[in-house]
């Protein structure tokens, strides 16, 4: 196992799931804020949810590090909506969180597991 | 579908953030909020429900705060733009830090804008700074505008004589007399400079003498560093102790500042003297750019000059006087009184040798009092006309980079027109956003004169650097004073009006209303803004254009000179200077010695032939005396005169036209003989051969008595300095003359470069006689050094016109640019309706070809009318040149037109489809 300071855990945790979950749902194709804020309720079953004061700053953050980038599109028959993809280096970032998170979460499993013991 | 655009609004209306990213932020929040509300509907969700669960999402405290964070305001916030309460100088300096606010914003703006006004300063303020130094500042003494100088007023015609010294004002008889009768000054000094040797022997070392009299640092209220200064004790007829006083940079240099001098001794010219006294740190004499090392009393000068005193010879012309005014006393009362004097002090001084005529005139003389605040300067006269002409120039560079900046702060200004009208909207007045946007300009203007003015210290030292030659060391005092201060920030001000002001007019100028409606892209403002740029550049053009022809003519100038055939080959030649003053050889002997010595010369290895001379060419030494041919009329008797030994003219390569050079047959006692140039037998004989002719000239008793036969006609050459018209020269031979100096002028040519033969001469001359002093340089370099300021001119009206050029092609290229931005549609339309490529890239390059030849119309004539302003300055060519004007023009166009390209390209590149949709 990768070794992680204790104090990673907590701010990771905190911090990164929100920002990791988005970046997650960007993976594949860009989407734009409504979209991702639901698809995090369906996936997480309601057990996350986001409204716009956390969702459109965090997204505006993620921009500014220029981890996404949003663009406006417009579809025939619809209002243009403006939708975010990922950059190269948001992709970097991505993987880089992913391994934490598992990390994270494997040290977790054996910590639960030892107690069952 | 509820409308949650204002709740919207408040939320990111505090935000600051610019217009189009506040749009942004707001329709994308808008959607959410729709997006929740139809997805409420399609639940089930009664229209108030999903209203509420929508409008639920706004309600976090957290969201102004976490958006606040992330998203930083982009421009500041708009005020009303009323004046709030508060001071004046609050306010104002509210202003000032929102200036620089918006340029940090845009650092590139900001660097560009800076860097072009830190040029235009620096080298504005540079050359004020030599201008103040050598013309405009007072001397560092106490009340320097109570100071006079008394010389001969109105018509000094007819003083002949013995004139040494750069301001030989007067004779050591007139002063006698003066400081005896006047009653105008409270205290009076004469003085005079030299350069004198403190070398035993060997390689001279020579230093700035400055001789004075009693009275002179009690007139100038200078008080000693250390020990005392010369007073009239010092200066008695006879002298006491011998003394002197050294200055404060002689005293480091040669004591280390050490107290321990005052009291050790110093020799000059072989004389022992007591140092008495330092002189402080800022007193450098009363010659601007002349420094001195030490002062020495009048009394000791036929001590120093024991072989032609000047304090004993009535046509002795030396000194220059400074006095103090009493209190009470003015200019015109001293000289009244001075006026009334005068005849009696001329009735008494009178010199011997003067014939009637002169002395007539002499007994007329009158002296008078002038203002002696600013000292006395050779510089002056030399370098102000160039020094004003280059401040000329550089201003017009500064007045291009103000230029370019205004057209820049228009764009910029454009770009702003939104924000501009809110304010307007809002209430602002008109003066209050025009004292901002100035604010702005300001703080350029501020940043730009800081970096400029310590720019303009380094520029100042290179220049004096570059001024400053070993024939004639310039001294200045460079420390900047208020007077630079005030024109550098003058300087500043004026430019920060000149590239502010309209802009900042011509940015409040339209209604709001329009710009407001036309989103940022304001069409009522643009068209007046282009027009003033479409000015701007014109005017770029033809300052360019002046600065250009100017630069060609200074360069073309300092060619011409260097070029020219001055009768003679300098290559490869060395100028030896000896003074033979230490030997105290007799007058006949000084003949003899002179041959030995050259014969040893010739001996070196490498060495041609050497020849000697009283003056060396192009030495800027003159001296003339008037010619008679019998039974010929001329208009001007004068000719130059020069003793030479024979191989001078072989030394030179000056060509033989006809008869012969002069031999050892040439002695004292045998016929008197002369060698003279073409220019002297054209003025003399007509052109016709003079060989086997004579000329006679005056003799110390004023009669014809001393006749030449001419025996060798030579090829004209250049007497005094490369500029002037070839002078009737005649040339005499050294065995006869009857009063040989005690140096010699030795002009060497060898087949090695002068740098190698140097040593073997230094040599050679010690052998002879190690208390011999000598000095030697190239005469090439001894000549350039004669065109300096031409150099000067070239290099540094190069440079600006350079400069010049790029500001005008940076300036037309924004044009352009903006051009094409606002004529987008247009071309859209044109290329729509079936215009190709090639017609738009023509018509844009039309466009620009217009504003350059406008420009250059203009320029033309400002470029003609400010050549003739400096005739003087140029050589060979005339201010109107055309091929000069043609070529700059044509430079200019090749210039103007390529910085257009670009953005005519981009013009005809446009594709006509996008184009047209953006509207």
């Amino acid at each position: 196992m990768r070794h992680i300071a204790a104090a990673g855990f907590d701010r990771e945790l905190k911090k990164g799931s929100t920002e990791l979950a988005v970046l997650s749902l960007l993976e594949r194709r860009p989407r734009h804020g409504y979209e991702i804020c639901k698809l995090i309720e369906e996936r997480s079953e309601g057990a996350m949810t986001l409204n716009v004061a956390s969702l459109y700053p965090l997204l505006y953050r993620l921009e500014q590090r220029d981890l996404i980038k949003g663009r406006w599109v417009e579809k025939a028959g619809q209002r243009r909506r403006r939708y975010y993809r990922l950059t190269a280096a948001g992709r970097r970032m991505l993987a880089e969180r992913r391994s934490v998170w598992r990390d994270f979460v494997e040290a977790i499993n054996r910590i639960t597991a030892a107690d069952h013991a | 579908m509820p409308d949650w655009s204002k709740e919207i609004r408040e939320l990111v209306g505090g935000l600051n953030l610019s217009p189009a990213r506040e749009a942004e932020v707001s329709e994308e929040l808008a959607q959410h909020l729709a997006d929740r509300y139809e997805e409420a509907l399609a639940r089930g969700a009664s229209e108030e429900e999903a209203c509420r669960v929508a409008a639920s999402e706004l309600e976090s405290p957290q969201l102004a705060v976490s958006l606040s964070r992330v998203l930083p305001p982009e421009r500041p916030a708009p005020t009303s733009g009323q004046d709030s309460p508060g001071s004046f100088a609050a306010s104002v300096w509210r202003d000032l830090a929102h200036g620089l606010r918006l340029l940090r914003l845009d650092p590139g703006f900001a660097i560009a804008a800076v860097l072009s006004l830190a040029l235009g300063i620096g080298a504005n303020t540079a050359i004020f700074q030599l201008l103040d130094t050598v013309i405009l500042r007072p001397l560092p003494v106490k009340e320097p505008g109570r100071l006079a100088k008394v010389k001969i007023v109105g018509n000094s015609h007819g003083r002949s004589g013995n004139f040494s010294a750069n301001h030989p004002d007067i004779t050591s008889f007139i002063w006698e007399g003066l400081e005896k009768e006047q009653a105008g000054f409270s205290r009076i000094g004469a003085w005079s400079s030299e350069r004198l040797n403190l070398a035993p022997g060997g390689e001279a070392r020579y230093v700035d003498v400055l001789w004075v009299s009693g009275g002179f640092f009690g007139a100038l209220g200078v008080e000693p560093r250390a020990g005392r200064l010369l007073s009239a004790d010092d200066d008695r007829k006879g002298c006491g102790s011998p003394g002197l006083v050294v200055s404060d940079g002689f005293w480091r240099r040669e004591f280390g500042g050490r107290g321990s001098a005052v009291g050790s001794s110093v020799a000059v010219e072989g004389h022992p003297f007591e140092i008495l006294g330092v002189a402080p740190s800022s007193f450098f004499g009363v010659e601007v750019g002349k420094g001195f090392d030490i002062a020495l009393p009048l009394c000791y000068e036929p001590v120093i000059h024991d072989d032609r005193p000047r304090t004993t010879n009535r046509s002795g012309w030396w000194l220059a006087v400074v006095g103090r005014l009493k209190p009470g006393w003015t200019l015109e009362r001293a000289s009244a009184q001075l006026a009334s004097i005068s005849p009696g002090i001329f009735e008494a001084t009178v010199p011997a040798d003067y014939d009637a005529t002169r002395q007539k005139y002499y007994k007329g003389f009158k002296l008078g009092a002038l203002p002696g605040a600013t000292g006395w300067s050779s510089l002056r006269d030399d370098y102000s006309s160039p020094l004003t002409l280059l401040l000329a120039i550089s201003g017009l560079v500064l007045l291009i980079a103000c230029a370019n900046l205004a057209n820049l702060m228009l764009a910029r200004s454009a770009a702003r027109q939104r924000e501009i009208a809110v304010r307007l909207a809002l209430g602002a007045s008109r003066g209050r956003l025009i004292r901002q946007l100035l604010a702005e300009s300001l703080v350029l203007a501020g940043i730009g004169a800081a970096f400029g003015a310590a720019m303009a210290q380094a520029l100042t030292r290179v220049l004096v650097a570059a001024l400053d030659t070993e024939a004639s060391p310039l001294f200045v005092d460079l420390h900047p004073d208020w007077r630079l201060l005030a024109f550098t920030a003058a300087l500043a001000a004026a430019t920060c009006v000149l590239f502010g002001l309209a802009p900042a007019f011509q940015a409040t100028r339209s209604e709001p209303v329009d710009a407001l409606k036309t989103g940022g892209r304001g069409i009522t403002g643009s068209l007046a803004r282009l027009s003033i740029r479409r000015a701007l550049v014109v005017s770029q053009v033809s300052l360019s254009l002046v600065l250009l022809v100017g630069a060609l003519l200074f360069v073309r100038t300092f060619r011409n000179l260097t070029r020219v055939d001055p009768g003679f080959r300098q290559e490869h030649v060395v100028l030896s200077t000896l003074d033979l003053s230490p030997l105290r050889l007799p007058g006949d002997a000084r003949i003899e010695f002179k041959r030995r010595l050259l014969e040893r010369i010739r001996a070196i290895p490498g060495v041609e032939s050497a020849a000697s001379s009283r003056l060396f060419p192009v030495g800027g030494s003159f001296w003339n005396e008037e010619v008679f041919v019998p039974g010929v009329p001329a208009a001007d008797h004068s000719a130059n005169y020069n003793t030479v030994s024979p191989g001078y003219f072989r030394t030179l390569q000056m060509r033989f036209l006809a008869g012969r050079d002069f031999d050892d047959n040439d002695r004292a006692g045998s016929p008197r003989v002369a060698i003279v140039t073409e220019a002297f037998a054209r003025r003399f004989f007509f052109g016709g051969n003079p060989i086997g002719k004579s000329f006679a000239e005056k003799g110390d008793g004023g009669r014809l008595d001393r006749t030449y036969e001419i025996v060798g006609l030579v090829k004209d050459a250049k007497y005094g300095d490369l500029r002037e018209e070839f002078t009737p020269i005649v040339f005499l031979p050294e065995a006869q003359d009857e009063k040989p100096r005690p140096f010699a002028r030795i002009v060497i040519r060898s087949s090695e470069p002068p740098e190698a033969i140097l040593p073997a001469v230094t040599r050679a001359v010690g052998e002879i006689n190690s208390r011999i002093v000598l000095s030697s340089r190239a005469m090439q370099s001894a000549i350039a050094e004669g065109l300096l300021i031409e150099r000067l001119m070239a290099s540094l009206s190069g440079f600006f016109g350079a400069l010049a050029a790029i500001l005008a092609m940076i300036g037309l290229y924004s044009v352009m640019s903006f051009m094409v931005v606002r004529r987008r549609n247009e071309i859209g339309v044109r290329m729509a309706l079936g215009a190709d490529r090639r017609d738009i890239l023509g018509m844009m390059l039309r466009e620009a070809a217009i504003l350059v030849a406008i420009g250059l119309a203009i320029g033309s004539l400002l470029a003609v009318a400010a050549a003739t302003t400096a005739r003087t300055l140029l050589y060979g060519l005339q201010p109107s040149d055309p091929a000069t004007l043609a070529l700059a023009a044509a430079g200019l166009t090749i210039v103007a037109l390529s910085s257009s390209l670009l953005p005519a390209h981009r013009a005809a590149t446009i594709d006509p489809i996008q184009a047209l949709h953006e509207e």
